[in-house]
């Protein structure tokens, strides 16, 4: 069983972001499970300082959710024609140390809805680019939800079918990166 | 071909102390930002058929003066070392005219191998205080980073790219005889 963990970059409750992350679980291949990132809003600013031997709990335990999946996928809103803060702050804890960082070498994946005509097409643009900076194996392409408000089923699928083969294909694509074995 | 006076004989490895392994690449432009691959191994083999040079370097360990910066060159966008550790060179032909080389050879980098020329220059042999016989070879080669899958950039605000896609490769290396 592969382990795919879902991070929202919005933090409110109802978020299309996390709604998107949700219709992926749906959309996984047979073999993958989606586990949906809980605690990214008490993570602190990061602080050189803290990040000692002993960070704050929430790093610890955000730390520990990425390195105990086999590829982490994103799902980003967009302000301000970029990745929100928060996500951005949970990203530069999760890149140190440096060469032994939980991000190091994971594979990753990003997706993002938002309520405009784009789809968060820059943010998730940033955020592969923050990723790959970071040393994670940032698949290449993204699903871009436009007009999120009505981009989903009351059941919560994804309501275009394009959209949907989109999300597989990227999932497909992410699970196989994880797949590859590191060189010996 | 030519060979030196007096002829190299024999297997010759690389004093690693002595020896050096660099890149170099056109940063912001204007200037040259360098980087080092400090656990490499080099054999030089005077054999029957002329010289062969061989070279393996653990990519992991590559270092340049900004941690962000070495982490980034290690990760998929440049070497990606989790996957390709080893950097490797094995020669076709080794051309020696006075104290001038040329070495053509496969590179393999990030996976990929290409044909590289290196040319530079090879002194001795000489004999230390220790009875030791050592070689001198210094050479360089010029390659396009994106020939081995590294097309990682980004813009400057006043236009051009950050970082230029040729490399220069470039190996200090002594070489000690090894006993027959």
């Amino acid at each position: 069983m592969a382990r795919v963990l879902a991070v929202s970059g919005s933090l409110r409750r109802g978020s299309h972001n996390t709604r998107l992350l949700e219709a992926a679980s749906a959309l996984a291949p047979q073999g993958v499970e989606v586990v949906l990132l809980e605690g990214l809003r008490d993570v602190p600013p990061y602080d050189e300082d803290l990040d000692g031997d002993l960070p704050p709990a929430a790093v610890r335990a955000l730390r520990a959710a990425v390195e105990g999946a086999d590829a982490v996928l994103f799902a980003t809103p967009e302000y301000n024609a970029s990745v929100p803060g928060q996500l951005k702050n949970a990203i530069d804890w999760l890149s140190r140390p440096r060469l032994t960082s939980a991000l190091w070498g994971r594979p990753a994946a990003v997706v993002g809805a938002s309520t405009g005509r784009f789809g968060a097409i820059w943010a998730q643009e940033e955020l592969r680019k923050i990723l790959r900076t970071a040393g994670a194996r940032a698949v290449d392409g993204g699903v871009a939800v436009a007009a999120a408000g009505g981009a989903f089923t009351p059941d919560g699928r994804l309501a275009d079918h394009a959209h949907a083969e989109e999300m597989r294909a990227l999932l497909g694509r992410l699970v196989a990166e994880a797949r590859v074995p590191a060189a010996a | 071909m030519s060979t030196l006076a007096p002829p190299v004989t024999g297997t010759w490895t690389t004093d690693t102390v002595h020896s050096t392994v660099e890149f170099a690449a056109r940063h912001m432009v204007v200037s040259t930002f360098r980087g080092r691959l400090p656990a490499f191994q080099a054999v030089l083999r005077a054999g029957d058929d002329g010289l062969t040079l061989t070279g393996e370097g653990d990519a992991r360990t590559i270092v340049t003066e900004d941690e962000n910066l070495t982490a980034h060159l290690q990760a998929p966008d440049f070497l990606d070392t989790q996957r390709h550790p080893t950097i490797r060179f094995a020669s076709r032909s080794v051309r020696v005219d006075g104290e001038e080389v040329t070495v053509e050879g496969d590179l393999t980098m990030r996976g990929v191998t290409r044909p590289v020329e290196f040319r530079g220059e090879l002194r001795g042999p000489a004999e230390d205080p220790y009875g030791n016989v050592r070689l001198g070879l210094e050479m360089s080669a010029r390659v396009d980073r994106g020939d081995f899958g590294m097309n990682w950039n980004a813009p400057l605000p006043g236009g051009g790219l950050v970082l230029g896609t040729a490399v220069t490769l470039s190996a200090h290396l002594e070489l000690v005889r090894q006993a027959l």
